[in-house]
């Protein structure tokens, strides 16, 4: 395609666009408002019924917990892809040879630890409490792998490798997205449909409230930290055995 | 959200958005890029911030302002460091 046709099918596609566009446009809400009755029905309701506070993450982990299941899997199942595609070809067995290289000043390391201690607080936090305020597992589980990306930024390659190329970190991620399956399972011995929320609901605020919700949004935690590890660490492994190996 | 302050706000950071996206699609260089997809990330989630979203604004902070750039970063380090290997190959052999 020359440029000048690609210039003249603009013209032509463009104007058609905008139209459309403002048409679209046209029916809008007004800025900042909602119109949808379910929104509000639920908002008002899962306080009352599964004592969360936090109505996004009842909604993702209970009211519609079996969509949520299936996007965890989906990252499950990516990170697999990924881990399949990118395995390593040619295993050569240099990277014993291992020198700490510690490139950064001292200040930079000294400022690190307390900087990942931060954001493992923070992970945890934010994980743990998503049935009370905005956040969950999944928010809480990237936070939580940004602080092995902290170490391997501003310590070394060496403890970022240590940190995350075990099979451990494998075993994790499968605990992880298999526990939220297990919740979903063990209803059905009550005689229960799937995912009903059958612990416990306890009082409304409470860290250990709302039943399965908070539980589920434990796994999700793990499994998210655990598999964004993997993949980082995938990509990084041919890399990082040059840099340590050394050449 | 009636106020014409938090009107004026919403639509800046609508204008920023746009800038941002543009960014994005016009810079050439992946790295730079990579960064602005960041930046744009960012603009986005406080967009969902000041629609009354945190929780998606959290989502967004994590994955569309850290994850996201991350693995295109980490995806385009592999590539390189593959050609840097490929050429000294290369250069060994002649």
């Amino acid at each position: 395609m020359t440029e000048r046709l690609r210039v003249r099918l603009f013209f032509v596609a463009g104007p058609v666009f905008f139209l459309l566009f403002l048409i679209a446009a046209r029916d809008l809400p007004p800025w900042g408002q909602y119109r949808g009755p379910y929104g509000d029905r639920i908002a008002e309701l899962s306080v009352y019924e599964r004592h969360a506070t936090d109505v996004v993450n009842a909604i993702n982990y209970d009211y519609r917990a079996f969509d949520t299941l299936g996007e965890e899997f989906i990252l499950f199942t990516s990170v697999l892809g990924v881990m399949l595609l990118l395995r390593r070809e040619d295993v050569s067995g240099d990277s014993q040879q291992v020198e700490d290289r510690a490139t950064m000043s001292e200040t930079i390391r000294t400022v690190t630890v307390p900087a990942v201690l931060l954001t493992l607080v923070f992970g945890f936090y934010v994980a743990l409490h998503g049935q009370l305020s905005p956040g969950g597992g999944f928010q809480g589980g990237v936070i939580l792998a940004t602080a092995a990306w902290l170490v391997y930024i501003a310590v070394n390659a060496q403890l970022y490798k240590r940190l995350t190329s075990h099979t451990v970190t494998e075993v994790v991620e499968a605990v992880g997205a298999g526990g939220y399956a297990l919740i979903g399972l063990m209803p059905l011995a009550a005689g229960v449909p799937l995912l009903t929320n059958v612990l416990p609901l306890g009082t409304t605020g409470d860290v250990f409230s709302s039943g399965t919700i908070a539980w589920i949004s434990a796994c999700v935690g793990v499994e998210v930290t655990a598999s964004f590890l993997l993949v980082s660490y995938t990509y990084l492994q041919e890399i990082l055995a040059g840099e340590i190996g050394g050449d | 959200m009636s106020s014409p302050i938090m009107m004026w706000a919403g639509a800046a950071l609508l204008v920023l958005v746009a800038v941002a996206g543009l960014a994005v699609v016009r810079l050439r260089d992946v790295t730079s890029q990579v960064i602005a997809l960041s930046f744009y990330g960012i603009v986005m989630s406080l967009v969902f911030f000041s629609f009354q979203a945190p929780d998606v604004a959290l989502s967004q902070i994590t994955v569309g302002a850290v994850a996201l750039p991350l693995m295109i970063m980490l995806a385009i380090s592999r590539m390189r460091f593959r050609h840097a290997k490929q050429q000294r190959k290369v250069s060994e052999h002649d």
